[in-house]
């Protein structure tokens, strides 16, 4: 059998989505405190404790600078903390999945599902995030609203990346190499926190391939009231690593569980 | 009324072949046992009917469709019931029947009206809202199996469904199987469980390293394939007199007759204040004469015969040595066919 035949897809994702939406709505005001605690102390503490020491950066005020960095660093934490670990509990540790597939749903039914879910939970995440920047008036004009659907795509990549890695993980152990060998450099390479444009030149080559640098590139505009330069290639390039991630995630899944 | 066949089912695993030309099919209404040791290939065979595992050769249909090419709109008229208990830990009792339903299209309604019944099926009316961490193991496998009614199936997969449970669960299980064969489902059951195959299943097949080696009901797999009686002997421990009450044994021996298949009578006898012989060296020195077949294990002596008497007229007399008179059983069945060693 092909296991990295195609996708097929259909909308009995939705009653997995719902699924996983029910747990989150028993648990909904823990995991907003947990999802939003972290990268509101990344942006307070480093934007207002760093930005006295800074002058200006990107021509703003660091913490203006900073705050679209941590609604796509929320956002990608968010997805990927789903995709792996809530994820691989349902998958390996409950046994969830193998009741779902019990049913009339097929393992590619499921692990969309599995996506839209990550994806609107990290959407939540970084529209959070937006709210409380907006609040403090380090948005500039309406135009940041354009950041829903972007975290919606990136909380897609991250999600779909994320899957891979469960689809392969023996233990939750195994995601420790994602954090530390991908998903940490990758956040200091994205302009998350300081421009690209400091790093040396090798450095600048590499984050222009990673997904997260993408979509710092669009927010960062966006929140300072521009048109980001060269939108539709940051899209497609989301975008891309999403549809890849995905497809690779369900060919390992069904490897994995439809041996 | 489509249920299951499966003709030639093939499938290996590297160098493995777990299942070597499978071919059975269910008959509507009826309870099938799927019989093995581990090992056997009793889930892998699930798990391709279902189409959750891809054969290597042969075909499959489930509910008229072809599977795996269809699995998934077959699966639609199937419920099943896992070794392992797969219920949602975050839910209660009833949003696990909700959820589920969910993933058979069925609408919030009706799943809402349905549940209460369902519940009250699995004896666990009150317990709706009860989180799936205070139910016991009984009250967890009832839930499975209401779960597995949620889209009122024709056909229902039990896999090991009393495995860990005590005796009232169990008895409880089977009512409830009992219950839904005769409102018409078709079952197929896989157990480790002689009695309970021998109690629910209308045909049943002995699997061993992928194929079936004994099929049909449990009586005549019973009567094909071992000798009516069985007399299990045992050396007395210690030597103390631990025997039935007085003159037991020899009334046994008076009554001794071809055991009834349904109520099996245990019969006790022997006396243990004299000398001692193991129950090996006797079976080695002397049962021949009296079984057809015997076979020891460790200090059990098991002697498969047709005509008993003899042998306990000779028990009787023994000192030392204890003894057991009963029906063969689907289990003697079993370890003759399989074989006495363990599967791991």
């Amino acid at each position: 059998m092909n296991y990295f035949r195609p996708p097929s897809l259909s909308l009995r994702f939705f009653p997995v989505w719902q699924r996983n939406f029910l747990v989150w709505r028993k648990l909904a005001i823990p995991s907003i405190l947990g999802n939003l605690a972290d990268p509101m102390i990344y942006m307070l503490g480093l934007g207002y404790g760093i930005g006295t020491l800074l002058p200006e950066v990107g021509g703003v005020p660091y913490i203006a600078f900073l705050a679209a960095g941590a609604v796509c660093f929320s956002t990608m934490n968010s997805a990927t903390f789903e995709a792996l670990y809530s994820a691989f509990s349902r998958m390996q540790v409950q046994k969830t999945w193998e009741a779902i597939l019990n049913a009339p749903v097929s393992l590619d039914d499921l692990v969309l599902g599995e996506l839209a879910w990550a994806a609107s939970k990290a959407a939540l995440s970084g529209a959070a995030i937006l709210g409380v920047a907006a609040a403090l008036g380090l948005v500039a004009s309406p135009l940041a609203l354009w950041s829903l659907p972007l975290v919606f795509l990136a909380g897609l990549t991250f999600a779909a990346l994320g899957l891979v890695m469960t689809a392969l993980a023996p233990s939750y152990d195994f995601f420790m190499y994602y954090f530390t060998l991908f998903v940490t450099p990758m956040t200091l390479l994205s302009g998350v926190f300081f421009p690209v444009e400091q790093l040396p030149a090798a450095f600048q080559a590499l984050s222009a391939v990673l997904p997260l640098s993408h979509a710092v590139k669009l927010a960062r505009p966006l929140f300072l009231g521009e048109v980001p330069a060269q939108a539709w290639l940051h899209i497609a390039v989301l975008a891309g690593y999403a549809v890849a991630a995905f497809w690779l995630a369900l060919g390992l899944a069904r490897r994995r569980l439809l041996k | 009324m489509d249920t299951l066949s499966v003709e030639g089912l093939r499938k290996s695993y590297g160098a493995t072949a777990v299942l070597q030309g499978l071919t059975f099919a269910l008959r509507p209404g009826e309870c099938y046992g799927l019989l093995g040791p581990n090992g056997a290939g009793k889930t892998t065979t699930l798990r391709c009917a279902l189409g959750l595992t891809q054969p290597d050769a042969g075909t499959i249909r489930l509910s008229g469709l072809p599977v795996p090419e269809r699995a998934r709109e077959a699966r639609l008229r199937v419920g099943i019931v896992p070794q392992m208990d797969n219920l949602d830990p975050d839910f209660t009792a009833a949003e696990n029947l909700l959820v589920y339903g969910r993933y058979f299209g069925m609408k919030e309604r009706d799943m809402r009206e349905r549940i209460p019944r369902l519940l009250e099926f699995a004896g666990l009316a009150g317990r709706a809202d009860a989180k799936i961490n205070t139910l016991s193991g009984g009250m967890k496998r009832r839930l499975t199996l209401a779960r597995a009614l949620v889209n009122d199936p024709d056909l229902l997969f039990l896999d090991e469904p009393t495995t860990g449970l005590d005796p009232q669960a169990r008895h409880l299980i089977w009512e409830r199987l009992k219950q839904l064969l005769a409102q018409g489902k078709t079952v197929l059951l896989t157990t480790h469980f002689m009695d309970e195959a021998e109690r629910l299943c209308h045909r049943l097949g002995i699997m061993d390293r992928g194929r079936f080696i004994a099929e049909g009901s449990p009586r005549e797999v019973i009567a094909a394939h071992i000798e009516p009686e069985v007399v299990e002997v045992y050396g007395e421990p210690g030597g103390a007199p631990a025997g039935p009450p007085q003159g037991g044994a020899a009334k046994d021996m008076e009554q001794a007759q071809p055991a009834n298949e349904h109520h099996p009578l245990p019969r006790e006898g022997g006396r243990g204040d004299g000398s001692l012989m193991s129950a090996a060296d006797w079976a080695k020195a002397e049962a021949a004469q009296f079984a057809t077949r015997v076979e020891v294990t460790g200090e059990t002596a098991f002697c498969y015969l047709t005509e008993s008497r003899p042998l306990l007229r000779h028990l009787a007399g023994r000192q030392g040595l204890r003894y057991l008179h009963r029906p063969a059983n689907l289990e003697d069945v079993f370890l003759k066919l399989t074989g006495r060693d363990l599967r791991d």
